[in-house]
């Protein structure tokens, strides 16, 4: 595991059902064997198995939640089958050691086989894939979608639960809730009337776009709607993973420091607006309002900025004019694009 | 940062690159990693043992290029130098300065046999 995050792979379910991952292909390096009369001979061989399971320990649990709301857990073993197809081959030579069958074909004396292969590839380019295809997806049906990142207690869900309430049904949207553990979050949107989907990422710190799309597919989402996807709660690793949304809305609350965006920068500058939240409490705070937007924009000079409250509704209705009109650009580029 | 994940990601490059490149041993991975991309090069190197250990990258060696953060000050009209995100031009202090390189996290090139 991650010594820095406590991040890895695994476990992750989507509305309670497990992911599966893609195949996975191991080949074994080169062999040598000697024989008894004195010959010897290296060979490689590859084998190729289907893995189908979700990666992490031996044992998993699973969450299974039933149409009827009840839900229960349990705990299976791995079995892996394996389909190993081996093929070697034995060049003999009688009391001759042969080195120049490797991939390379050749062997200059004191050289070993290797080869350079240049891959030049960035290391997030299967997210940046899949976030491709989520945002094809969505722009082909005009769906505004916003990727919500912050602190774990921020109060991202209440202000999401506020803002579907007041939008009171002018624009269709749907919910995708991250969270490492729990239904809890889904459960809090679906209590507002608006369809969500929880994600779990087991052990991940952070929504990638590969779970995304599944979970956009699952919730079969309306033509010219809002998505609304609450990372989880993280201001370091979801900053990389692109999801395939149109902006990236950063939630600071005046509970936290004035210097987080400057501890964070990578949220921070990965998102075109902050919606700093909890503003009704500042009479009774030594926060700096005024320096945290400050420290904000010297990470990020372009970041907008609106002072909300969920509780007292202060900023409520920027936040809301702002979405609608994104809901309208969309719909407006697919028309464009569909002509 | 996630580390781990990137670590992954790296090891899901080189098995899709095993397959049309054809190798089945990696002895050497270069990786360029930039100033700014928020990795901690040693928390790579942790990871990179812990994960590439049951893979086809198992015993690899892992290099690491490290990329200087360089950004273009609006008001200097130039490329400088950056150590973070937020830093001003180190030439005139101002922040209107746009990130140019740095934050790349790039498989480079392998060896493999």
């Amino acid at each position: 595991m991650c010594n820095v995050c406590g991040c890895g792979a695994g476990d992750t379910t989507i509305g309670g059902k497990a992911v599966v991952h893609e195949e996975h292909g191991h080949g074994h390096g080169a062999h040598f064997h000697v024989h008894a009369d004195g010959t010897a001979h290296d060979h490689d061989h590859a084998h190729d198995h289907d893995h189908n399971h979700a990666h992490g320990e031996e044992k998993h649990m699973h969450y299974h939640l039933h149409e009827d709301g009840t839900s229960h857990a349990h705990a299976h073993d791995h079995h892996h089958d394996h389909d190993h197809r081996h093929a070697h081959s034995h060049p003999h030579a009688t009391g001759s050691v042969h080195y120049g069958l490797g991939p390379a074909g050749a062997h200059a004396p004191g050289m070993s086989q290797s080869r350079m292969v240049k891959i030049e590839l960035d290391i997030l380019s299967k997210n940046d894939g899949y976030a491709n295809e989520n945002r094809g997806y969505l722009a082909e049906h005009g769906i505004f979608a916003l990727n919500l990142v912050s602190s774990p207690g921020s109060g991202k869900t209440t202000l999401l639960v506020k803002s579907i309430n007041a939008l009171n049904g002018s624009v269709p949207l749907a919910v995708i809730e991250g969270d490492q553990q729990t239904d809890n979050d889904a459960a809090r949107i679906r209590a507002t009337g608006a369809p969500a989907l929880q994600i779990n990422t087991g052990k991940g710190c952070h929504l990638d776009a590969f779970m995304v799309g599944k979970a956009i597919q699952q919730l079969g989402l309306q033509d010219d709607s809002l998505l609304l996807i609450e990372n989880v709660g993280n201001l370091v690793c979801p900053a990389s993973f692109d999801l395939g949304e149109a902006h990236k809305v950063a939630i600071l609350s005046v509970t936290e420091g004035e210097d987080k965006p400057l501890k964070y920068p990578d949220m921070f500058r990965a998102s075109d607006l902050m919606l700093l939240n909890k503003c009704d409490l500042l009479p009774y705070l030594t926060f700096d309002a005024d320096l945290a937007i400050a420290n904000a924009r010297r990470v990020n000079p372009d970041i907008k900025v609106i002072r909300i409250s969920a509780a007292s509704g202060e900023g409520m209705q920027e936040w809301l004019d702002w979405i609608k009109a994104g809901c309208s650009k969309a719909v407006a580029r697919k028309s464009i694009d569909s002509n | 940062m996630h580390e781990m994940s990137l670590v992954e990601g790296v090891i899901q490059l080189i098995e899709d690159s095993a397959k049309t490149q054809n190798f089945s041993r990696v002895n050497t991975v270069w990786l360029e990693i930039g100033q700014l991309a928020g990795v901690e090069v040693e928390a790579m190197r942790f990871c990179f043992d812990l994960v590439t250990h049951d893979t086809i990258a198992r015993d690899a060696k892992l290099e690491i290029i490290e990329m200087p953060g360089l950004a273009w000050c609006l008001r200097c009209a130039e490329v400088v130098n950056v150590q973070a995100l937020y830093d001003a031009c180190p030439k005139c202090g101002s922040h209107q300065v746009q990130v140019t390189g740095g934050s790349e996290m790039r498989v480079k090139e392998l060896e493999v046999e």
